[in-house]
């Protein structure tokens, strides 16, 4: 039997010391990581339980921005008032993924870490570079049909499934984490790596880090938000494609604008290059459209996921154009 | 002696809505299942999936593995005890260094616990002589075959008149092929089983549909007489045709507790339900049809091609249900297979039916618009009065009845035909219908009926009850014949200790069952009135069998009718889809229990959704099997892609069928449904979907 030890230390300086060893897995709410240990592909000596450390709080501060504990729990994000008046695309964008019961174990921190849903990367019978680096990517001819039209490289071409992090890549969210050699905050823009040629790598995460909470920024003055996400079944699935998007408008024009798109690449891609077209212009679909498709020139299709491109240009139309006329939107139509 | 009544009541208890008998069990967890036996010193197998696809096992490294603590043996073909077949099938478990398709079970660990035998087996290491292999179902394959005949026993081929020539002259034609993937059944509870020894006499806690057959075929496999194997199977969580045979697992399970003289436990993961327990094959079908100006059918051709496996045969009877569904004189049906390194494909509800009705009901669809003709009109000038085969007249034939009630209660006649003339907001909204048949059959049974002193009843035969409520229903059905309160009946099933009784498969169940404890409880009756109600202290019981009863009655094409039609609504934008309604009427004779009844069939509708909508297992070319192998990654519908699902049925008695009057539920569900909701798709977008499933991608193209 393959046995591994389970540790639920206290207090935080205690959990970033055992987050030190190379052993070690630190564990939220085990919804992804156990079911990898259980087909193979996580397959840690020890556990280090992180939901005892006392970071479960929100917290709402001065400068009007939210700091959320790592282990709180996806439920009580989405459900947290001040998230709801005040990020409405964060707690949609969480509401959208997995089903109640998971979201009622799974934690912030392991939301944002949480692996690829790519099928040979759940087979330990066949090769995958993310999962045994030089083994080949079986997905490139293979079964790509989720997987990434942005970002990927010949070495790996998955995404990255949450919902949440999409949000928070479009609020410009910071991830506040401490190992033994001290705290550190890094911008979700730097948190997340492109595959390239190491796909197994895929944070900047210091060595033995311990992610303690997220810092969300005061939201933008006047501007509106929202979380679309496109799946296979009404509830319950994960995103062909998902757009998170940020607007406010003055006097018919762009004055802000913050847009990222999930289930396309192997992070939660920020569109730049869209925004840089839309700031300033007339906020109406023809810019809109002129925006994604400047951003969506880099796409690389494969043969299976070339909808994506379709579908992913016609949900940051919609989504910014609800965005400028009619208010909210909704996540997923049922 | 005691005095025993069974005249004292009027009201049937068939037709009666009355609730699952071992629910109350079920809700309290004490119903016990197959896995759930407590036995002592009980050992864990854990089976061994081949990597390959196809070719030989070299070695393994059991020698290191049985080193391990808690391993108590390593099985392979090297040591595996022999069995009465080594033909490579797919019960010839461990008999053959062969290996046929990637994931069989080529080696067994069996271990003090279930974490040990799981963690040996994922260390034992295997070498394999590879070779190519071929697991991609193509129309063009220069390989393909005819089979012989198709499941269970039909013709390979039909004909007759000039198909060709009629389509030529036809006034209207239609001319497409439509795909359906394969699919894999995944009851809640997977197949699991415990095997133990006594000497020469072996018991199995065993999950199946069907524990005679079970018994008959480990029998044969270990040289036992048949009166030497005990299967078990009092409650099992669901089969959906994948436990209507034996699988290797319960083969593998007698075999090793043989061999660590235990007794051994063994239960199918999840993955495993995607590898060795059967699917349902992959289909290409050509379907053509002609018609005259007036939208009458003269010519009707259903193609298929399927695949089996190079070990066994199975020919799903796709185009089957063609044979009889519409008239039109000039007809032909075929079936063609190629031999894949892949797992034998084999029963999943309604085959035959399920994906040959999708692909006629689609091109049924297609000639509707092709003449201008309403799709429920079309069909019903093409309702053939009699068996369009033979000429033989259908016990009965309720499809008009079911089409027009149907509409009348879905609304029909509030249709725009036109595609894309129904929006609500970003949404198109279009309805379809389809039809839905399956045929009523009844296989021979045994039944014996007790009367106790105390004035209560046992009825018991080898019956299964999956989870549709048979148990109930049986009970029903005993009790109208004995004329006493389904409370005073105890019904007894699931046990090879009872009479033999054939599997529940083929909406049989009910039909053959229920006629063995309909003549058994008449019986039984019978001799209480002979014996002025007297009953001895042991009881007094009568058995027996309707194999004469059932062989000399005439042969008529008995068929179950339905119709279904659904609402969906299409994002055009996004392409995303959702049913927003499915109702069903069926013509299925004599309802047993409408509790029960409704449950099969708004469950056979809902599976109905998944199959247009979701389902679909992923051919890896690379590997050779499939990738989505979990729940997860192999999506069925959620509550939320049901919102709402009705189930009617028009009032049909069929006495012709069996004594009840009843003909089964279990399938007709799932016939027509995609087709339905392919229909209404197109009538929503203007797009015709031909291969399953309807996903956004080939909305938004
Ligand atoms: C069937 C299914 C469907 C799903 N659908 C969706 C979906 O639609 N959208 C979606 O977004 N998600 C979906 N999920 C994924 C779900 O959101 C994640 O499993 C969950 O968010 C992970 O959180 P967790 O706390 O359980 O993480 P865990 O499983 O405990 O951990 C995940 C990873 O995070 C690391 N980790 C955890 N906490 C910390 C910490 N404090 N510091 C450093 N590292 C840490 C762990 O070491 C591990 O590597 C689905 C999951 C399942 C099983
Ligand atoms: S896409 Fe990435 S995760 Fe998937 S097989 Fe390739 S390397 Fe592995």
């Amino acid at each position: 039997m393959r046995r591994f030890e389970y540790l639920r230390p206290l207090d935080r300086a205690r959990a970033v010391d055992l987050a030190a060893n190379p052993e070690v897995k630190l564990l939220g709410g085990g919804t992804n990581l156990i079911d990898l240990m259980k087909i193979g592909v996580e397959t840690p000596e020890i556990l280090v339980d992180t939901t005892r450390l006392g970071l479960d709080e929100i917290e709402s501060r001065v400068d009007g921005s939210l700091r959320i504990g790592a282990s709180v729990r996806n439920t009580d994000v989405a459900s947290d008032r001040r998230v709801r008046a005040r990020f409405p695309v964060l707690s949609a964008a969480v509401l959208a993924g997995a089903s109640g019961q998971l979201r009622n174990m799974a934690t912030v921190g392991g939301n944002l870490l949480q692996r690829t849903r790519c099928a040979y990367f759940q087979d330990v019978t066949k090769a995958c570079n993310k999962r045994k680096p030089g083994s080949g990517c079986p997905a490139q001819t293979g079964a790509n049909r989720e997987l990434a039209i942005l970002g990927g490289s010949e070495h790996c071409i998955a995404t990255h499934p949450s919902d949440m992090a999409v949000a928070l890549r479009a609020l410009d969210a910071s991830v506040l984490v401490e190992t033994e050699k001290g705290a550190q905050t890094i911008p979700l823009a730097d948190f997340y790596r492109l595959p390239g040629d190491r796909p197994d790598i895929e944070t900047n995460l210091p060595y033995g880090a311990l992610i303690v909470a997220i810092d969300v920024p005061a939201p933008v003055d006047g501007a509106r938000s929202s979380y679309m996400k496109v799946r296979d079944r009404a509830s319950f699935g994960f995103a062909l494609a998902s757009v998170a998007g940020v607007l406010r408008v003055a006097d018919g024009r762009v004055a802000h604008v913050a847009l990222a798109l999930g289930g396309v690449a192997p992070l939660p891609w920020r569109a730049r290059i869209a925004e840089a077209h839309l700031m300033g212009a007339p906020a109406d679909p023809d810019h809109f459209h002129a925006a994604i498709d400047a951003e969506l020139q880099a796409a690389q299709p494969r043969p299976e996921n070339a909808f994506k491109v379709t579908l992913a240009r016609r949900m940051v139309v919609r989504v910014l154009t609800e965005l400028v006329g009619r208010g909210e939107v909704g996540v997923a139509p049922s | 002696m005691t005095r025993t009544t069974t005249t004292t009541r009027t009201t049937p208890a068939i037709g009666a809505a009355m609730t699952r008998i071992e629910g109350p069990d079920k809700v309290r967890g004490s119903a016990t299942y197959a896995y759930e036996y407590p036995l002592d010193a009980v050992a864990y197998c854990c089976a061994v999936g081949s990597t390959i696809a196809h070719g030989r096992v070299r070695s393994t490294s059991a020698d290191a593995i049985r080193q391990i603590p808690g391993v108590l043996e390593v099985l392979s073909h090297a040591n595996a005890p022999r069995l009465a077949i080594s033909d490579g099938s797919e019960l010839a478990v461990l008999q053959s260094d062969r290996v046929a398709y990637r994931r069989q079970i080529v080696a067994a660990v069996v271990a003090e616990s279930f974490e040990i035998a799981t963690e040996a087996a994922g260390a034992l290491e295997i070498e394999y002589d590879v070779e190519p292999f071929a697991v991609e179902l193509k129309s063009d394959d220069p390989d393909l075959y005819r089979p012989d005949k198709v499941n269970p026993g039909f013709p390979t081929d039909t004909e007759a008149g000039d198909v060709d020539g009629a389509l030529r002259s036809a006034a209207h034609v239609v001319d497409h092929t439509y795909r359906t993937p394969a699919y894999h059944n995944n009851p809640m509870e997977p197949h699991a089983s415990i095997a133990v020894w006594e000497g020469d006499d072996l018991t199995v806690f065993d999950s199946n549909q069907g524990a005679s057959p079970v018994r008959a075929r480990l029998a044969e496999l270990f040289g036992l007489p048949t009166g030497s194997v005990r299967v078990v199977s009092e409650h099992v969580g669901g089969g959906f045709g994948a436990k209507g045979l034996p699988r290797p697992v319960v083969v593998l399970a007698a075999m090793a507790a043989r061999v660590v003289d235990r007794p051994v436990k063994i239960a199918v993961t999840r993955e495993q339900m995607f590898a060795f327990v059967g699917y349902r094959t992959p289909t290409i079908q050509r379907v053509q049809l002609g018609a005259d100006a007036g939208g009458r059918i003269t010519a009707i051709a259903h193609d298929v091609i399927e695949q089996t496996s190079t070990i066994e045969e199975f020919a799903e009877q796709t185009a089957v249900a063609t044979r009889m569904m519409y008239a039109g004189a000039s007809r032909r049906t075929t079936h063609r297979l190629r031999r894949l390194d892949v797992p034998t494909p084999g029963w999943m509800r309604a085959p035959g039916e399920c994906p040959g009705m999708f692909a006629l009901e689609s091109a049924v669809d297609e000639l509707a618009i092709a003449t201008r003709l309403d799709p429920i009109e079309l069909r019903l000038r093409n309702d053939p009065p009699t068996d369009p085969e033979t000429g033989a007249p259908f016990t009965s034939r309720n499809l008009e009845a079911c089409l027009r009630e149907g509409a009348r209660l879905f609304g029909w006649s509030q249709r725009h035909a036109e595609p894309r003339a129904r929006r609500d907001g970003r949404w198109l909204v279009g309805t379809g219908v389809a039809a839905s048949t399956y045929p009523a059959r009844a296989r021979a049974s045994k039944a014996t009926a007790w009367a106790r002193p105390d004035g209560s009843f046992d009825v018991e035969l080898c019956a299964a009850d999956i989870g549709t409520g048979a148990r109930t229903a049986l009970t029903q059905i005993a009790a109208d014949a004995l004329g006493a309160e389904p409370r005073r009946v105890r019904l007894g099933l699931g046990d090879t200790n009872f009479s033999e009784a054939p599997l529940a498969g083929g909406s049989m169940g009910t039909s053959s069952w229920g006629w063995a404890v309909t003549r058994a409880c008449e019986g039984l009756r019978a001799r209480l009135a002979a014996a002025n109600g007297s009953v001895p202290v042991a009881g007094l019981a009568v058995e027996v069998d309707t194999k004469d009863e059932i062989e000399r009655r005439a042969q008529r094409p008995a068929h179950a009718f339905g119709a279904q039609f659904a609402e969906v609504r299409v994002d055009e934008d996004t392409g995303e889809i959702r049913v927003a309604r499915l109702l069903g009427v069926f013509a299925a004779g004599r309802i047993v229990n409408p509790m029960t009844a409704r449950s099969q069939l708004i469950g056979g509708m809902t599976m109905g959704i998944s199959m247009a909508l979701l389902e679909a297992s992923l051919l890896d070319r690379e590997y050779g099997d499939y990738l989505n192998h979990d729940l997860a990654q192999y999506e069925i519908a959620t509550c939320a892609d049901v919102p709402m699902v009705e189930a009617h049925w028009i009032d049909e008695r069929d006495d012709f069928v069996n004594p009840m009057g009843a003909k089964g539920v279990g399938e007709i569900g799932i016939v027509g449904t995609a087709a339905a909701i392919a229909n209404a798709t197109y009538n929503a977008t203007g797009v015709r979907v031909r291969d399953l499933p309807i996903r956004l991608e080939k909305l938004i193209g």
